[in-house]
């Protein structure tokens, strides 16, 4: 294969990814654009089988068939709650794999055209070299988040003194070791380079809470594209570059629309310790909250609220997920619907542990998504609305964020269920949301708290609907 | 002297690193535009689908494998080929899962 057949071959891949991220601006088209990225990458992987330096088939089908049915295996027997562990590890994968393809490069550079050993040009050791720290980075941060994720790790914000400190410094440090690896190619040097970013990979995620994963999985989604390019870089491969640069930018535009979600810089959540510090002064200086005027509800109360209702928003969140109430919640959708009552689904952008989430959930039970609207679009409804019905959410709805300028979610944009007539809380206990907030909501004369696991309380509520 | 001008601007007269950085760059705007005609109703699926082609990786992965004679470098892209294929088998296929409940409900509206 000669290097202009090969690199128009790259070309034509590199377009059916951008269809393929092109497809998903519409449910209808997106399927088709996912197809289109599975010829991508066939093409893609065909077009490197073929080239000249490629002769020995027999490992590279076997790691292909080992990756393939591990793959395969994990895609089929994953449950949707459990999408943003998955995507986290997943990109942990991409990291590790291209500080692999980066320390393969330095070992055996003339396979890949980039010189002979030790006579590598400085400028494909520093692409390298930061090729392979983006990499490591992401591999441990990405494993730290899928730790946090899984309940293996507290989703609580670890963070120690003189910690900024400590991460400057190991960045500097990082950066220096990098040049010093430029300039010399030795190989201590790189492996150096590389375990000083796995640490670094640890300590960055280590102190973002659990609230803040949405805004780290696609972060990590991001380095992994920026590691894929530092390597086409290292390897002049316009593919890796351009499919790392749409995958980067991808990235890093999820992470600024959930930022913006909840009113706070993406540089306040890398520096972490959401929910700490601010959070003990807020609730040692104001009165802790009594309950006593809490109004608990059965199912029974429930359902005939939402019988006699009009207009439902329901407002699904992480407690929805987690006790998988989706299916539940889609039968009582229907028997509601077969009553005339107008049904809808309002998502924040950060409800859940991953951007768009909850949606994926919804559409897995089947519920139909014109049903379903994002804050902007339905934000002003409530006002007309007779019961707004949280499920398993709390922080993106506590008022305090318009409020209370001392809270630390203050400046968030909630959906403003509390103009509803009623609010129906589903929630496993008072305990505050994930910012560590209490929610005055639960007190006011309009709401009743339902308390409960959401599934069984869904359950209950749909046996008594008549 | 022209003839000096002329040959400077041409693509053979550059760096590869110049090279790299034009696609680079263009590249990026691609995606900054093409990633904010995303619906949010999609953004799980965009993060499974981005995640796996980022998994492209493999074609480092698919040359640092190829050579005959066993080496650490070998091994090493042995070892990126099985982690690029987990993504790329699970990425697109958890993808695909999700986009077809979206479909599915689609069909049952109408």
């Amino acid at each position: 294969m000669t290097p202009n057949l090969a690199s128009f071959l790259y070309l034509l891949s590199s377009l059916c990814f951008i269809w393929a991220l092109k497809g998903l601006s519409s449910p209808n088209s997106a399927r088709r654009g996912n197809y289109t990225g599975m010829m991508g990458m066939l093409i893609a992987t065909v077009t490197t089988l073929y080239m000249p330096n490629v002769l020995s088939l027999e490992w590279i089908l076997g790691g292909i068939f080992i990756g393939g049915s591990i793959g395969t295996l994990i895609a089929w027997r994953l449950k949707m709650t459990a999408l943003p562990q998955l995507m986290a590890a997943f990109h942990s994968l991409v990291g590790l794999a291209a500080v692999c393809v980066a320390a393969s490069t330095l070992e055996n550079p003339e396979t890949f055209g980039i010189g002979a050993p030790h006579h590598i040009p400085f400028s494909n050791l520093l692409e390298m070299s930061v090729g392979s720290a983006i990499g490591a980075i992401t591999f441990t941060g990405s494993v730290i988040a899928f730790s946090k994720l899984q309940g293996i790790l507290s989703g609580k914000p670890l963070s120690f003194k003189g910690q900024h400190f400590l991460n400057a410094f190991l960045g500097v440090l990082l950066i220096v070791l990098i040049f010093l690896f430029a300039t010399t190619e030795s190989s201590s040097l790189f492996w150096a380079l590389t375990g000083l970013s796995f640490l670094l990979g640890i300590l960055l995620i280590l102190p973002i809470g659990g609230a803040d994963m949405p805004v780290v999985v696609s972060m990590l989604n991001s380095y992994s594209g920026w590691a894929a390019c530092g390597i086409g870089f290292t390897l002049s491969n316009p593919l890796l570059i351009i499919t790392g640069a749409l995958v980067g930018a991808s990235g890093a535009i999820l992470s600024y629309i959930m930022c913006k979600a909840m009113n706070r810089s993406i540089l306040n959540v890398i520096l972490g310790g959401f929910g700490t510090s601010q959070n003990e002064e807020a609730s040692l200086s104001g009165p802790k909250a009594s309950h006593a005027h809490v109004k608990t509800g059965s199912p029974e109360d429930a359902a005939y609220l939402l019988e006699n209702a009009q207009s439902v928003i329901i407002v699904p969140g992480y407690g929805m997920a987690v006790s998988q109430a989706q299916h539940a919640l889609r039968e009582m959708v229907d028997l509601l619907k077969n009553k005339n009552i107008s049904i809808r689904f309002a998502i924040h952008p950060v409800a859940g542990r991953m951007p768009g989430h909850m949606n994926v959930l919804l559409a897995e039970a089947n519920i139909p998504y014109e049903d379903v609207f994002e804050l902007d679009e339905i934000n002003r409804d409530f006002s007309t609305t007779d019961v707004a019905f949280v499920i398993g959410a709390n922080d993106i709805t506590n008022p305090a964020a318009k409020t209370n300028p001392a809270s630390p979610i203050y400046g968030m944009p909630i959906l403003d269920v509390e103009k509803a007539k009623t609010v129906l809380f589903l929630k496993r206990s008072m305990a505050p949301g994930y910012a560590g907030v209490d929610n005055e909501l639960f007190e006011r004369e309009n709401t009743m708290m339902l308390f409960g696991d959401a599934k069984k309380m869904v359950e209950h509520i749909v046996k008594n609907i008549a | 002297m022209p003839d000096l001008l002329q040959t400077s601007f041409q693509l053979n007269a550059l760096s590869p690193f110049m090279i790299a950085l034009i696609i680079f760059v263009l590249a990026v705007f691609v995606g900054y535009y093409v990633v904010w005609k995303v619906t949010p109703a999609l953004h799980s699926p965009l993060m499974a689908v981005t995640n796996a082609i980022s998994s492209v990786i493999i074609v480092g992965a698919l040359l640092a494998c190829g050579p005959l004679d066993v080496s650490l470098s070998k091994v090493l892209g042995f070892f990126a080929v099985i982690l690029a294929s987990i993504n790329i088998f699970g990425g697109f296929l958890i993808t695909q899962r999700m986009l077809s409940m979206f479909k599915k409900k689609e069909r049952s509206k109408k």
